[in-house]
């Protein structure tokens, strides 16, 4: 366990900024082991973009780089994600 | 999502590293206690930083109030806890977050542990829960390093005062007053089995503090057989700055 590891309620404001909608209580499957949980829960690192990862395997989730007003998402790592509007 | 200039209305020293700041922001939609706002702060070369910040006001309160604990490397905290004066404006965007927040509809006991400023949003429901006239049994287990680091300890002391099912146990795991009554360690599952609920009489645990301190509290609360869905964390690191 790193001490620089947070977990997903710290990107709440930049996740809401990309889907437009709450996202801590979204759900997400992870791809590779099949874990479902909430975004708030997932395991975030931040470095030069942000990374969230399965709580359950440590799989990548989703990557996050922001750039001024541009936006790249990785979501290679996630099965489905359930939004709630 | 939009950045909304905040006005400083007050600024309250806590302790000797943490600062309340309580804000004047027109249009302010309302918030729910556990969320936070996000914090932009821009230099006159137009280099930005931008950082999360848990809101410690309850819901009620006229006024936006953030708690922040000056961190010596930090590129905001040292800004916010040592510049800001009434009158000053800066961008904050929010409320974001719905995972971390009170619900007023919880059936059973709720236990907020809160390590060091992890007390903040804990703070935050303390006063909603108040606000709201609520009887949800309610403990905060907080832990400090000394009495002196102790955020909100006057209002603390009161919170609990009515009989309406509140109320505080603190760990000073550093230093402790001669004659103190609390805890004298780190939270364990140990400890967690004297202070916590019975694992049927939980409703649900908000825990927030520095991620080690997460990681004990939520592993220990699973670990003395409570469900992991009725465990709510939220992690707060160096890097918050």
């Amino acid at each position: 366990m790193s001490e620089l590891m947070l977990d997903g309620n710290a990107a709440a404001g930049v996740l809401q900024e990309i889907f437009t909608v709450e996202m801590t209580t979204a759900v997400g499957t992870c791809d590779s082991c099949g874990t479902a949980g909430e975004v708030g829960e997932v395991h975030l690192y931040r470095g030069a973009g942000l990374v969230l990862r399965c709580a359950h395997c440590d799989a990548t989730l989703m990557k996050i780089v922001t750039s001024g007003t541009r936006s790249w998402v990785d979501l290679r790592g996630l099965r489905t994600l359930q939004l709630h509007s | 999502m939009t950045w909304r200039a905040a006005k400083v209305v007050e600024v309250r020293p806590e302790t000797s590293r943490t600062k309340t700041i309580a804000f004047e922001v027109p249009g302010w939609p309302g918030h729910r206690a556990g969320q936070h706002v996000d914090v932009r702060l821009t230099a006159e070369d137009g280099y930005q930083a931008e950082r999360s910040y848990s809101i410690a006001s309850a819901p009620e309160s006229p006024n936006l109030e953030l708690t922040v604990e000056r961190l010596d490397d930090g590129e905001v905290s040292p800004y916010l806890t040592d510049e800001l004066r009434p009158g000053d404006e800066i961008e904050l965007r929010g409320p974001v977050g719905g995972y971390f927040v009170w619900d007023a509809r919880v059936e059973g006991s709720v236990l907020l542990v809160g390590g060091g400023s992890g007390v903040v949003p804990l703070m935050a429901m303390a006063r909603q829960r108040r606000a709201e006239g609520s009887t949800i049994p309610t403990r905060l287990l907080y832990s400090a390093r000394t009495i002196e680091d102790v955020i909100y300890r006057e209002e603390l002391m009161h919170l609990g005062d009515d009989g309406d099912g509140f109320d505080v146990v603190y760990t000073l795991t550093r230093v402790q007053p001669p004659d103190w009554r609390g805890y004298d360690r780190r939270v364990d599952r140990d400890l967690l089995a004297e202070a916590g609920p019975a694992p049927g009489e939980l409703g649900l645990s908000f825990v927030c503090g520095p991620t080690p301190f997460v990681e004990a509290v939520a592993g220990g609360l699973v670990e003395l057989g409570h469900e992991p869905a009725r465990v709510k964390t939220e992690r707060f690191g160096p890097t918050g700055g």
